[in-house]
């Protein structure tokens, strides 16, 4: 019986690109970006746990412009895929299929991801450090 | 009642019925999640830019001490399940999967008792 030659069902170089497919991916993405940043974080608690000097090391590391890009490019990547997740959670609900409804929700999660990162950075700007 | 073929149960190359849970795990870490790592976003973004004393203050405090303690072990979970996931579809090569799961699995597992270790060694006045 054979069953390694089945035809398969088309892949994606075959569709036009839509809002969908982009968010789906990019949940993916963002996930394993975040993944890696956790890296960071583990970095950022050893620093606190070692002492003031290799503190100081680590704020050098992340108030120089490298640092500060990929710190932005996490927040928005957190805010994406906690928006794009609560989504995922509404569908497991059985709610949220109907056509309009699934692009009004992907739309809202660009805009509610994106306003969020800009607020995160201008209140660490405007205010972190300074508690 | 089955629906496998006879030639698939010989082969033993069906589902391992562990799919569910899977799935359901994936989901609690994210509900879970979404409190711990808001919480923890806007501490970060407090203390950020803050000084040693004023950070290793925060982190020494049992709330923060435990809830980071929380955060760690379920986004580790969560991360896993979901770089399974991206792993077992993307890397078809029988070796290939099997070892970058394992060796997912020991980073995650390692990443997050050393982040433990540091919180507790800052908690109980390392």
């Amino acid at each position: 019986m054979e069953t390694d030659y089945r035809p398969l069902s088309p892949h994606i170089g075959i569709y036009r690109w839509q809002i969908t497919m982009i968010m789906s991916i990019l949940h993916r993405l963002t996930g394993v970006w975040l993944s890696l940043g956790t890296l960071v974080l583990i970095y950022w608690l050893i620093a606190i746990a070692a002492g003031p000097d290799t503190y100081a090391g680590a704020q050098m590391l992340f108030g120089g412009w490298i640092g500060q890009i990929l710190i932005w490019t996490w927040a928005f990547s957190f805010f994406y895929h906690l928006c794009n997740g609560i989504r995922h959670l509404f569908w497991d609900a059985g709610q949220g299929f109907e056509i309009r409804t699934f692009y009004i929700s992907g739309y809202s999660v660009w805009i509610i991801s994106t306003a969020l990162t800009v607020l995160a950075i201008l209140f660490v700007y405007l205010f972190g450090g300074h508690p | 009642m089955s629906f496998r073929t006879p030639l698939g149960r010989a082969r033993g190359l069906g589902t391992a019925r562990l799919g569910t849970g899977h799935w359901l795990a994936q989901r609690i870490t994210a509900v879970a999640l979404v409190p711990l790592s808001l919480w923890f976003v806007m501490s970060v973004m407090i203390y950020m830019r803050a000084d040693y004393v004023t950070v290793s203050i925060w982190l020494h405090s049992s709330v923060v001490s435990v809830l980071l303690v929380l955060l760690l072990g379920t986004l580790y979970y969560h991360a896993y399940l979901g770089l399974q996931m991206v792993i077992e579809d993307y890397v078809h090569d029988e070796w290939l999967k099997v070892s970058s799961l394992m060796l997912t699995k020991f980073i995650c597992v390692l990443l997050a008792a050393t982040g433990i270790f540091a919180i507790l060694r800052v908690a109980f006045g390392g």
